[in-house]
C-alpha cells in the first residue's frame, strides 16, 4: 500500500523555520530521507516553495476565484508530501514519526487510492485511467 | 507484570478494550519490527556473534514488547529498546550458564551504566549499513537450501511474520517455522561468519542475493492458485529489499538493474490479469493501466545502473527489455529491433534456450515469422525444450502466421496438452478454434 505523508505547519512554526539555521534543517531532512531510502520505502516527494509564490482557485463561486496567497484565515499550511510504501497504517505512522519536525508542525497520514478502490466498471474511471496515462506520457517524453 | 485485572472480574467492555489494546500493541509491534527487524538483528548478531541467537533474542524482545506497550505505550526509539531488552536477556543467559568471562562482564558493565541508551552508540550509520549488508549476505548463505534462505531474509531482513511468509508461498506456518530453525541450525553448525564475502567468491555470493530476491518477487507475480490480494503483496516487499540492497550497494550496476526489472514488471501489475484472473498477455495489455509513476522510477533505476559505468549484467539487460515494452504506446510502436539485439546480447552473457525462445518472439515482430520460425526450429531440434509449452505455442502461432494452418493446428494442440496452467490452455484453445477448419486434402 501507499501512504502519502502530508506536513502541515502554523505560521508560528514556519517563521520559526525561517530562523532556524537553514543547514542543520537541511541535514536533519536529508537524513530522514536517505533513511526513508535505505529501507526501500520512498517512493516520491516534494517540497513546496514559499506559500507567497502561491494562489488560490476558490470554488465557493462560480466561475471559480482566483487570489493570492492562502492568507488571513489559513492556520496551516501545506509544504510538502512523500509517497512511502508500507504494509500498514502503523507502519506509515511509524515512518511519520521519525520525521524531524517541531511543535507547531504535522504531517497528515492518507493512504492513496489505488484503481482497485474503485469500481472498475465505471466507464468514468476507465477514462480517467486513459487520460493519466496520456498525460503522464506526454510528461515522460518531454523529459 | 501489567495484570493487574483479575481473571474473572473484567466487565466484558474492559475486556474488549483490553483486547482492542493488545490488538493495537500487536499491530506496533510488526510496524516497528518491519521497519527495524534487519538493524536490530544485526546489532544483536555483532554482539552475540551468531545470527540465531541473535534472531531468538529479538524474537523475545518482541514478547516483552507486547507484554509492555500495551500498558505504557510505544516507546521513542522501539528500535533502540529492543535491543536494549535483547542484549540483556543475553546478558542474562550468559550469567545463567556462568559464562561470564571477561569480555561479557564488561559488556554487561557498559550496558547498565548506559542503560537503554547504550543502544545508541550501536546504531552509528555506518557500522550499521555494513552489519546488514552482513546479515543480508548471510541469510542467503550458499550452505541454506534456496527454501530456506527465502524464509530467512524475509523474516530477518524483511521483518516478516512466520504466518505472513506461509501465506505469501501458500505453505503452513508451522514449514515456514521449521524451515528458519533449521536455517538457524544449519549456519551455526557451518560456523558461518558474519563477513561480507572475500572479493574471490564475491561476485557468485553478490548473484545468489539477488537470485533470492528475484525469487521472492516472483512468487508474487506469476500467477498461482492463491488469493490476488495477498500475493503482489509479496513482490512489492522483495522490491522493497531489493531497494534496500541497492542502497546498501549503490556500486553495483546488478542491484540497481533487478530494482529496475521488477519496477518495469511491477508496473504491469494492474493490467495483468482480467478480473475473473485469465491471465492477460503484453501485447493484449490496457497499457493506460500500466502505473507510469512505477515506470519512472525503473527508468531512474536502470539509469543509476548505467551511471556506474560497469556496462549491463544479465538483470540489467532484461530491464533493458522491460524499458522498452514499458515506454512503448503500443505493440506495433514497440522498439523490436532493439529488443532483438538486447536478447542476443542476453543469451551471450546467459546462454538460454528460453532467451532464445524470447528472441524468436522478437524476431518475429520486428523482422517476421519465416526468420523466427528458424530460431524455434533449431531449438526443437537441440530438444532442450522438450515438454516446454510455450516452444509449441510460439512455433503454432509462428505457423498460423505463415498460413501452415495444419501444421500450426497440431503445434497448439500439443501446447494445450503440455501446458499445466488451466487457463492458458484455454486461450490456446480458443486460438485453435479460430483456425480455419482443417483443408481437406485436395483430390488428385
Amino acid at each position: 500500500m501507499k501512504y502519502m505523508l502530508i506536513m502541515r505547519s502554523n505560521d508560528q512554526a514556519v517563521e520559526d523555520y525561517e530562523n532556524l539555521d537553514f543547514t542543520e534543517v537541511i541535514a536533519a531532512m536529508g537524513a530522514y530521507n536517505e533513511s526513508l531510502i535505505k529501507a526501500g520505502v520512498l517512493l516520491g516527494g516534494e517540497g513546496l516553495t514559499d506559500a507567497k509564490e502561491g494562489f488560490v482557485v476558490d470554488f465557493d463561486s462560480t466561475p471559480p476565484v482566483v487570489t493570492d496567497g492562502p492568507y488571513g484565515e489559513t492556520k496551516e499550511l501545506f509544504n510538502g508530501f512523500w509517497i512511502i510504501q508500507a504494509a500498514s497504517p502503523e507502519e506509515a505512522a511509524e515512518w511519520a514519526k521519525r520525521c524531524p519536525l517541531g511543535p507547531g508542525s504535522k504531517l497528515e497520514v492518507r493512504r492513496v487510492t489505488e484503481l482497485e478502490d474503485f469500481p472498475q466498471d465505471n466507464e468514468w474511471i476507465q477514462k480517467e485511467a486513459g487520460w493519466r496515462a496520456e498525460a503522464e506520457g506526454r510528461l515522460g517524453t518531454a523529459n | 507484570m501489567t495484570e493487574t485485572d483479575a481473571p474473572g472480574t473484567v466487565e466484558p467492555a474492559d475486556a474488549a478494550a483490553g483486547d482492542a489494546a493488545a490488538d493495537r500493541a500487536r499491530r506496533a509491534v510488526a510496524a516497528v519490527w518491519r521497519i527495524e527487524s534487519a538493524r536490530i538483528v544485526a546489532t544483536l548478531t555483532r554482539f552475540v556473534g551468531d545470527v540465531g541467537q541473535a534472531e531468538d533474542l529479538a524474537q523475545e524482545a518482541l514478547v516483552e514488547a507486547l507484554r509492555q506497550w500495551p500498558a505504557e505505550g510505544v516507546p521513542n526509539n522501539p528500535g533502540a529498546w529492543l535491543t536494549a531488552v535483547a542484549k540483556r536477556r543475553a546478558i542474562d543467559g550468559w550469567r545463567r550458564r556462568e559464562r561470564l568471562d571477561e569480555r561479557y562482564a564488561a559488556m554487561a558493565h557498559d550496558l547498565e551504566r548506559d542503560g537503554a541508551a547504550a543502544s545508541d552508540t550501536f546504531w552509528d550509520p555506518d557500522t550499521i549499513d555494513d552489519d546488514i549488508l552482513r546479515l543480508i549476505f548471510v541469510s542467503c548463505h550458499p550452505v541454506l537450501s534456496r527454501e530456506a534462505q527465502i524464509a530467512l531474509t524475509l523474516r530477518i531482513v524483511g521483518g516478516l511474520g512466520s504466518e505472513e511468509i506461509a501465506r505469501a508461498f501458500l505453505v503452513p506456518t508451522a514449514t515456514v517455522q521449521q524451515r528458519i530453525v533449521r536455517a538457524k541450525k544449519t549456519l551455526a553448525a557451518a560456523k558461518v561468519p558474519f563477513e561480507v564475502p572475500e572479493p574471490n567468491e564475491y561476485a557468485a555470493r553478490l548473484a545468489s542475493v539477488l537470485q533470492v530476491l528475484y525469487l521472492i518477487f516472483n512468487e508474487g507475480y506469476l500467477p498461482a492458485a492463491g488469493d490476488e490480494w495477498v500475493r503482489p503483496d509479496v513482490s512489492a516487499e522483495a522490491l522493497r529489499l531489493t531497494r534496500m540492497v541497492a542502497g546498501l550497494m549503490p556500486r553495483e550496476p546488478e542491484a540497481q538493474s533487478l530494482v529496475a526489472l521488477m519496477e518495469f514488471t511491477a508496473s504491469r501489475f494492474a493490467a495483468r490479469t482480467a478480473r475473473d484472473g485469465t491471465p492477460i498477455p503484453l501485447d493484449e495489455q490496457d497499457r493506460s493501466r500500466w502505473d507510469r509513476a512505477q515506470i519512472g522510477r525503473g527508468q531512474a533505476a536502470l539509469a543509476r545502473a548505467d551511471a556506474i559505468g560497469r556496462g549491463r549484467g544479465a538483470y540489467g539487460l532484461q530491464a533493458a527489455i522491460a524499458e522498452c515494452h514499458a515506454v512503448a504506446a503500443s505493440v506495433d510502436d514497440t522498439d523490436w529491433g532493439r529488443i532483438v539485439l538486447l536478447y542476443e546480447a542476453l543469451g551471450r552473457l546467459a546462454p538460454s534456450p528460453v532467451v532464445d525462445l524470447n528472441r524468436a518472439v522478437a524476431v518475429a515482430m520486428s523482422t517476421g515469422p519465416a526468420s523466427a520460425l528458424r530460431i524455434v526450429d533449431e531449438l526443437v531440434a537441440n530438444g532442450r525444450l522438450a515438454g516446454y509449452a510455450p516452444l509449441p505455442a510460439v512455433r503454432g502461432e509462428l505457423l498460423r502466421r505463415l498460413g501452415r494452418t495444419s501444421e500450426a493446428r497440431s503445434e497448439l494442440e500439443a501446447a494445450a496438452r503440455l501446458t499445466g496452467n488451466e487457463q492458458e490452455r484455454a486461450s490456446l484453445l480458443a486460438k485453435i478454434a479460430a483456425l480455419a477448419p482443417p483443408a481437406v486434402p485436395p483430390a488428385e
